[in-house]
């Protein structure tokens, strides 16, 4: 069994409240940090442990801290960023749920680091009833001293508090959540300035994800050092891998990074293998923004060697043979999965979520669409496949947010990796109705 | 559909709304517009007409347009009125994957509405929605606050008879049901 270090208790009757979080040792990072360790200090131990934003982009924590303005007389924010909203992520949701006081544990130690007085976990409006679980968990915080006025005696204050989003997955984008936090539509701002700078309210803030803020509280307790001799290389630490798709066992997995990806996906201790017998055929390894990759490319990278779960190691080969980690959320595909058809409805979600402010994006997510239900309605033509390639191209790197590059990036993989299926679509109009529908449930008819 | 109530917080509302404009500093209350609108759709048959935000305006002291302008955002918000269920499907990626065609396709028959319409006793209204956040338990649906995963057609059937011998209004600021983790 791999280490263990953000769902290590989950198991453990009652851990959703205080009393049984705080006997298995909780609130012990606040303890040190308040009592033994100035500001800096902490944010000194983030950067010896290597952590990555596990958000989606993994930058690196301890830099990102660093990088935070600090005028004097200015107050300074963080905000936790649990969006999830990114398709096949739903790890986020499982921390919170089952053991919401280790977040708010860690939004404690880290917005000390921070010098932040007021604190917010800005959550996806869906799920308004985890939301309220961080709120029972945030009173008893309080009730028991860890939160509001000077902290364990320390002098530190701190308010935190819980802001429910309404449903649009560019609220997870940083500078769109920032604005949706004060109140406003969800676009996403111009950087820069960054939020490092100019924020919330125009002061100085820093977004984290959930898994990001929780792996504070290990990395505070047993020094950063411990924590980077977790995992592989620059992929320090353990990930939460959200799995789902065709597989015997989906779940949230807590890995230790560097374990491969074909076991990963096969052995028992995590996906149990490809369910009802059938063959590997492609993943999105890391929420559906990044490349698709088929199996041989999955499970070895080009040069032959086994992939592994590490940052490093999946984007291996860059885009023409890699993918990304991104935010873990790890689709796995079946042999009878229609590549076409689940591309068309990615671009159909990310049509759907774009926010309208830049027409590549706008008006790209949309014509890829279009272009892709026109194939999947046997009406495609052999240029509809270039012109695919051609629009995501345009996308890419041309818009304010990467929400556009998000909506590219899967279109491109499909292409490069698949292409003979989308000419199959387009050669043969009159097979597709036969294409076994593979995401029926098992005892359905053909409506 | 005409309001069944007057359009006005009673006094428990109005203090806890009153209460979240306090968690922000000074002058940003505005922040607490999308908690607000939550309260709102929640009190006001699960919908926002332009008479419920010209309320919530006045009761933050913001302009009318600042309300319409985010309303109109976010899906969670509804701007014209559902029926007393509210049932929201995933089609995304791995709800896809694993069915959410079918429990899509079999609501619209059970319903006899296609997706986006209500019914025609304003019990139920079907829609579909974007990944959840559940996908290890594909295919799901949201009906208010609860989350109902792991479906196949039957589940759906034996849900869906629920809610109507309930015959009671869903809402995200419900008290969930009880879930085992
Ligand atoms: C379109 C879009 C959606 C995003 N959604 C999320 C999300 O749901 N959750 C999240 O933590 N980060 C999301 N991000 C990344 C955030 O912008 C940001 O990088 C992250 O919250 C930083 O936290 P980290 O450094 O701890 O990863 C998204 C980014 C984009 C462009
Ligand atoms: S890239 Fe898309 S989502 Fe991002 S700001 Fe532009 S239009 Fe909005
Ligand atoms: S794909 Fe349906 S909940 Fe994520």
């Amino acid at each position: 069994m791999g280490k263990k270090l953000l769902l290590k208790n989950d198991h453990i009757t009652g851990i959703q409240g205080y009393d049984v979080y705080r006997r298995e040792g909780g609130y012990a990072s606040v303890e040190k940090a308040l009592k033994t360790m100035t500001p800096e200090a902490v944010v000194e131990e983030v950067k010896k442990s290597g952590l990555r934003g596990r958000g989606g982009a993994g930058f690196p924590t301890g830099m990102k801290w660093s990088f935070l303005a600090k005028p004097p007389g200015v107050a300074r924010y963080l905000v936790c960023n649990a969006d999830e909203s990114e398709p096949g992520t739903f790890k986020d949701r499982y921390l919170m749920e089952r053991i919401p006081h280790l977040l708010i544990e860690g939004m404690i130690t880290s917005s000390f680091a921070l010098g932040a007085n007021t604190s917010y976990i800005y959550i996806r409006g869906e799920y308004y009833y985890v939301a309220r679980i961080l709120e029972k968990a945030i009173d008893e915080a309080y009730a028991n001293g860890w939160l509001g006025q000077n902290i364990l005696g320390s002098g530190y204050s701190l308010d935190l508090y819980v802001q429910v989003g309404a449903g649009a997955y560019i609220c997870g984008e940083e500078t769109a959540l920032l604005e949706s936090l004060e109140g406003k539509r969800g676009n996403p701002r111009i950087k820069p300035p960054f939020p490092a700078v100019a924020g919330l309210y125009g002061c100085p803030t820093v977004v984290n994800n959930v898994e990001t803020i929780a792996a504070v509280v290990p990395i505070v307790n047993d020094g950063g050092d411990e924590y980077a001799k977790v995992g592989i290389g620059k992929s320090t630490g353990t990930k939460l891998i959200s799995a789902s798709g065709h597989i015997n066992k989906p779940g949230v997995y807590e890995i230790e990074m560097g374990i491969t990806v074909e076991d990963f996906i096969y052995s028992d201790e995590y996906c149990g293998g490809i369910r009802n017998g059938k063959k590997l055929k492609a993943v999105v390894a890391g929420g559906s923004s990044v490349p698709i990759l088929p199996a041989h490319l999955i499970l070895k990278t080009s040069a032959g060697e086994k992939r592994l779960m590490s940052y490093e190691s999946l984007a291996d080969g860059g885009f023409a043979t890699g993918t990304m980690l991104g935010s873990g959320g790890f689709i796995v595909m079946d042999e009878d999965t229609s590549i076409v058809k689940n591309l068309w409805n990615f671009t159909r979600f990310y049509h759907h979520e774009s926010c309208g402010q830049c027409s590549p994006c706008r008006e790209g997510t949309g014509w890829m669409e279009k272009i892709l239900h026109r194939i999947l309605e046997g009406h495609g033509s052999m240029s509809d496949v270039d012109l695919l390639w051609d629009i995501q191209g345009k996308i890419e790197g041309k818009t304010i947010c990467p929400l556009g590059d998000a909506a590219a990036w899967p279109v491109a993989a499909a292409i490069r990796h698949f292409r003979s299926e989308f000419e199959d679509y387009i050669k043969n109009p009159k097979n597709i109705r036969d294409v076994k529908h593979y995401y029926r449930l098992n005892n359905l008819v053909e409506a | 559909m005409a309001l069944t109530k007057e359009i006005r917080f009673n006094d428990e509302t109005m203090a806890l709304v009153q209460r979240m404009m306090k968690r922000y500093p000074e002058g940003k209350h505005k922040s607490a517009l999308i908690p607000i609108l939550h309260i709102a759709q929640a009190e006001f048959d699960g919908w926002l007409s332009p008479e419920v935000m010209d309320y919530v305006a006045s009761v933050m002291k913001i302009q009318p347009i600042e309300v319409y302008e985010v309303a109109s955002f976010y899906s969670m918000f509804n701007l014209k009125p559902v029926g007393k269920c509210l049932i929201e499907v995933c089609r995304t990626s791995s709800c896809w994957l694993l069915g959410a065609e079918d429990v899509i396709r079999h609501l619209e028959k059970k319903l006899n509405i296609k997706v986006g319409e209500t019914s025609a006793d304003g019990m139920f209204t079907l829609k579909t929605v974007e990944c959840l956040g559940s996908c290890g338990t594909a295919p799901m649906m949201q009906v208010g606050a609860d989350y109902y995963e792991n479906l196949n057609l039957e589940k759906v059937d034996q849900l869906v008879s629920r809610f109507k011998a309930e015959g009671k209004r869903k809402s995200y600021t419900d008290q969930p049901e009880p879930r085992s983790l």
